[in-house]
């Protein structure tokens, strides 16, 4: 809309005159709306005796929780408890997102696949999963994963490790003294592993000479720490598990809840990075590959050289939404006993201190710097990846 | 005398290069890799299709008015035969179901007489957001005209998730485009509320906003002023999908190329004027597939208002799979529902496509 | 948003429903509507349950029945919210709903702090813990190590907490949504334990394949003195709703009940008997009620011995004994002051 600059114009004939008021009323009604839900809200809490603010978060929780990452308590406070539940989002979260889209590349390129059963299979599989609601393949998945497990009692057994009804038992490294220098081995062997292939990139432009660097630098980074481990002497015991009379103790356990939401959560989600990745794909001019294959070109280096570069660049934006959606989706956790935000926080937080407003802000704060930190990272990298016109 | 030249008919290609014997060939046997593929697949069929076969059908017992009728060891339809009824009204009298019938087949003509030329589009459009919804409310909870009253809590079942669907979109539908245009406006205030709404809505799960609709709304409201529950969760999913179709239609908007804007500016016409008669037109005709697939999302998230204690399909399902007559068939519930919604979102998301290669004016590539 | 403001505003002059605010006659407000909207759970067999065609049952939904009767001579007369553990008190406070009558225990809290008011105690209650038999398990104090179900949302998660914590014993937490879910996770091996209310016990052990497979373990390990909630500040309406439950007491120790009260009524010389039928004097002036408001909750619900038969005794699927519920004459701590 262009300035009216004719003077003839009554005051309220001025385009830019009317958005001056039309904004003014706007912003006086959010104003006032924003004013009367809070003055209610003042009212509601008063006549329910209800106080604000976040000094319960360091009152004691009093109550378990499934999953913990970190020491956790039933004597420390509702802070810790909720520090408890955000990185069991979080770890959920990102795991969700790698592992859907390992599933969500395979299956793409599985419906493009010129083997005409498999690209069935991918595309029965695709178009299954992507209209059934997720809280129900939440709830199937839990369901399935404890019905078709044993009871504790009949565990099945590999070594050291138990599978039953109550989770995936393994043993549990106790690191002892001399681990921090494996540790610090294995984070140089992956700087090294970044250097050689950056040398290896550098060889190639200059050269020409391809050098296998990717297989390199991964035996460097197992080759150093195996060497790490063999020179300090091994300091690392494992707390075994064991039978007990209800069960199986100690050790490492991955309970089925975990299981559940994370199978549903990849699954899902993989089903629409399938498609992103076909859609992608097949947006890379055929052109591309004949010209690849007159090169002489492997199929495989054919795909991995020439034509996924290309194809992210239309496949970046729509899957940052998708990874967007799954850390959203794990809230949905909570349905099945997954102690993650909504569980612990929306959950029984809110309904052990009525803090209502906080603990729902709380967790609006906590997804919204979830999304905007998944955006941040995904714009980053799609400028990386963008194509450099010259 | 001319001597007539007559080439000889060319010769049938090598039977191995056409022909379903080349075909399968190609397609399964083309290289070890491929060989390796086939086989696998087979036995991924081999290990589901037999399993699932024997239980949904074979051994399946169809009839039956407690679990001991299912006694053939396979899947046991009769439970969904016993609640066929609650799964698709809720606890809505069983006498009243003519009125949400009545109100489905009104909405399914409606929405049909789009695709009669002679209709005014305009007109339809008005009598589904606006005439249809008051009559569908009246059939619903009835206590006018000599209908009985239902009371929200009775809804439920799948009359209740196409409900939330519904209304979500058809109610957040305005909503969006006005926000729509405002997160695209040159105010500076109108364009930052827009986008401040838009982007904390889309940022945070449909179940944080569930738990705000039903825990915080009556916090806001004054004292002795309360929605029932059912309303609070509407404006819940109308607010949440209003963000999203927000989102949708701005992206219809931008595809209109600029000039549009420049003529209807050119003509003289109001910034209104020319929104409502140039610009949306165009822009709504191009997101059609969008809002279509916002739907579908919609549809299926409709799920998570059992959390929040309702009774929609699913939660239908989890309360019949507790009924002692019926223990043990929480996988026959879990079918079933999953069916409902595929066939539902399936048959959804192909007509968003149908829509689309109709609309596709040929710029794409192909 | 100005739209969506002026649509609230207009769905809210449709659909509001102006409730009784605190200290407003929540009886007018009833007496207009003519039925009493009882919130009550999603189903715990026994307390609040609704069968296929939608009927609820149990002790809870004869609490808010009882009211009805009072109040209308008609215990039909009541519509029932379903509510989760979670939103029951926000239901309440908002005027959703007139009365709680939902498995609800009574603490100082909630009394307190949360603008309600308990009424009656209509059921008393402890949380316990139920198991497999063949665990072989006989009491709480050798669950050390032990995975353990439970709801969502109660005072049960904290009691399980404090009592594991207290004997210095090791357990694994499975806390669920919904009540259903748990048992569904307990039911399929995830727990080796499952707790909740006893009573709440019970009734879960009856939507159990082989209920006689599971045995609730002896201890007590809470009190739970469970009964209907009113909002605060509505002193006529609280004391219906108390007097409704003290009568089925006092019926039940003047040994009537819904089959012979028409017979008592009509033959009795006790006074005080006379006094609580309606026969002499109306008893229910001072609650702005009629004179068959006692007549009416006994002939149409009956008296607390029998709506504790037809809905958990041990004759139903719940199959509770009678315990500390009996009356006080009886051994249990059921205690009514006197219609006088």
């Amino acid at each position: 809309m262009s300035e009216n600059t004719n003077t003839n114009t009554s005051f309220l004939n001025d385009a830019g005159n009317r958005a001056l008021i039309f904004q003014a009323v706007l912003l006086a009604v959010v104003v006032f709306v924003g004013y009367y839900l809070f003055s209610n809200l003042q009212a509601n809490l008063e006549t329910r005796g209800i106080s604000t603010g976040f000094s319960f978060l360091n009152e004691p929780a009093g109550f378990p929780v499934l999953i913990h990452l970190i020491e956790y308590t039933e004597a420390d406070t509702y802070g810790r408890a909720f520090a408890v539940a955000l990185i069991n989002t979080f770890v959920i979260s990102l795991l969700g997102i790698i592992l859907a889209t390992v599933i969500g590349v395979i299956m793409g390129l599985a419906r493009l696949s010129n083997n005409w059963l498999v690209a069935r299979l991918a595309t029965v599989y695709i178009e299954t999963l992507r209209n059934i609601p997720l809280l129900l393949q939440m709830f199937f998945w839990y369901f399935a994963v404890l019905a078709a497990m044993p009871h504790p009692r009949n565990s099945i057994v590999f070594g050291d490790f138990f599978i039953n009804k109550r989770g995936i038992y393994s043993p549990n490294p106790q690191f002892q003294d001399g681990s921090g220098f494996v540790l610090a081995a294995f984070l140089l062997s992956i700087v090294g592993a970044f250097f050689i292939v950056r040398w290896a990139k550098a060889r190639q432009k200059a050269t020409g000479n391809w050098f296998p660097a990717y297989w390199a630098s991964f035996g460097t980074i197992i080759g150093v720490t195996l060497l790490a481990f063999v020179v300090t002497g091994f300091p690392v015991e494992f707390d075994l598990p064991s039978k007990s009379r209800f069960n199986v103790t100690g050790g490492m356990v991955l309970v089925p809840e975990f299981v559940a939401v994370l199978i549903a959560l990849s699954t899902y989600t993989g089903s629409f990075i399938a498609e992103i990745v076909r859609a992608g794909i097949l947006s890379v001019n055929w052109g591309q590959t004949e010209a690849s294959r007159s090169l002489g070109l492997p199929d495989g280096k054919t795909q991995r050289l020439i034509v996924l570069p290309q194809a992210l660049r239309v496949i970046i934006p729509p899957l940052t939404s998708q990874y967007l959606n799954l850390a959203k989706n794990s809230s949905l956790g909570a349905a099945i006993a997954y102690p993650e935000l909504v569980a612990v926080v929306m959950g029984t937080t809110l309904n052990q201190t009525g803090q209502a407003i906080e603990t729902i802000g709380l967790c609006m704060l906590v997804y919204g710097s979830l999304s905007l930190s998944i955006s941040l990272f995904m714009n980053w990298y799609n400028k990386r990846m963008s194509l450099v016109e010259r | 005398m001319a001597i007539e030249f007559k080439p000889s008919p060319s010769l049938p290609p090598p039977s191995d290069s056409v022909g379903p014997v080349a075909w399968v060939r190609a397609n399964f046997f083309s290289s070890p890799l491929n060989i390796a593929l086939t086989l696998f697949s087979v036995y991924v069929l081999y290990l589901m299709i037999p399993p699932v076969l024997q239980w949904g059908f074979l051994d399946a017992t169809w009839e039956g008015s407690s679990k001991a009728a299912c006694t053939a060891g396979g899947a046991c339809w009769a439970f969904i035969g016993a609640y066929f009824e609650q799964f698709m009204y809720g606890l809505y009298p069983e006498t009243e179901y003519w009125r949400i019938n009545l109100a489905l087949i009104l909405l399914i003509v409606l929405v049909g007489m789009f695709a009669i030329k002679a209709v005014n589009k305009l007109f339809l459009s008005i009598a589904i957001i606006v005439v249809y919804p008051i009559v569908a409310f009246i059939l619903f909870s009835g206590g006018m005209f000599g209908l009985e009253t239902v009371e929200t809590s009775n809804w439920g079942g799948l009359f209740l998730t196409t409900l939330l669907g519904v209304v979500g979109i058809v109610a957040s539908f305005p909503l969006g485009v006005l926000l729509a245009l405002g997160r695209r406006s040159n105010m500076p205030i109108v364009k930052s509320v827009c986008v401040v709404f838009i982007e904390t809505i889309r940022a945070v799960p449909l179940i944080t906003i569930l738990f705000m609709a039903s825990v915080m709304i009556p916090l806001f409201l004054p004292e002795g002023l309360n929605f029932n529950k059912l309303l609070r969760v509407l404006i819940g999913i109308t607010l949440f999908s209003a963000a999203y179709m927000a989102e949708v239609i701005r992206g219809g908007l931008q595809a209109i190329p600029k000039g549009q804007y420049e003529a209807a500016d050119a003509m003289g016409l109001t910034y209104w004027q020319s929104m409502c008669l140039v610009i949306l037109p165009q822009a709504l005709k191009l997101v059609i597939p969008g809002i279509v697939n916002t739907f579908i999302g919609l549809f299926k998230d409709t799920t998570l208002v059992y959390i929040v204690g309702m009774f929609d399909l699913l939660g239908r399902i989890q309360a019949a799979n507790h009924d002692a007559n019926w223990l043990g068939t929480t996988i026959e519930g879990y079918a079933f529902a999953g069916f409902v919604y595929w066939i539902i979102c399936f048959g959804m998301s192909r007509y968003s496509m149908a829509v689309e290669r109709k609309l596709d004016t040929g710029h794409k590539r192909k | 948003m100005k739209s969506n403001m002026s649509k609230i505003l207009t769905t809210a002059a449709i659909a509001a429903t102006v409730s009784a605010t605190a200290g407003a006659a929540t009886l007018d407000d009833v007496k207009s509507k003519g039925f009493i909207q009882c919130g009550v759970s999603q189903g715990v067999p026994g307390f609040s349950n609704a069968d296929e065609a939608g009927n609820w049952s149990g002790i809870d939904v004869d609490a808010c029945r009882a009211a009805a009767a009072a109040v209308f001579g008609d215990a039909q007369a009541v519509k029932f919210t379903p509510l989760s553990a979670k939103e029951r008190f926000t239901a309440l406070q908002s005027g959703e709903i007139d009365m709680l009558s939902r498995n609800t225990t009574w603490t100082y809290t909630r009394d307190t702090a949360l603008g309600l008011d308990f009424t009656a105690v209509n059921f008393y209650d402890g949380q316990g813990f139920m198991v497999r038999n063949d665990l072989g398990v006989t009491s709480a104090m050798e669950l050390d190590g032990a995975t353990v179900c439970t709801e969502q949302g109660t005072t049960t998660e904290l009691n399980m907490a404090d009592f594991f914590r207290k004997h210095g014993l090791s357990y694994v937490p499975v806390i669920v949504q919904k009540a259903d879910e748990a048992l569904a996770a307990y039911a399929s091996g995830r727990c080796d334990v499952f707790t909740t209310d006893k009573s709440g016990l019970a009734a879960h052990r009856s939507k159990l394949a082989d209920p006689s497979a599971h045995v609730i373990l002896p201890e007590t390990i809470s009190k739970e003195p469970l009964g209907p909630v009113v909002r605060h500040g509505d002193n006529q309406w609280k004391d219906i709703v108390t007097w409704a439950m003290f009568v089925q007491v006092n019926a039940e120790e003047m040994g009537i009940s819904s089959k012979n009260v028409a017979k008592i009524k009509a033959e009795s010389k006790d006074p005080a008997i006379r006094r609580l039928l309606g026969a002499e004097g109306n008893m229910g002036e001072s609650l702005g009620l009629g004179a068959d408001w006692a007549y009416d909750i006994i002939a149409e619900v009956g008296n607390y011995g029998e709506v504790f038969e037809n809905n958990v005794g041990p004759n139903t699927p719940v199959g509770l004994p009678r315990g500390i519920n009996n009356l006080w004459t009886e051994g249990g701590v059921m205690y009514a002051p006197p219609v006088r």
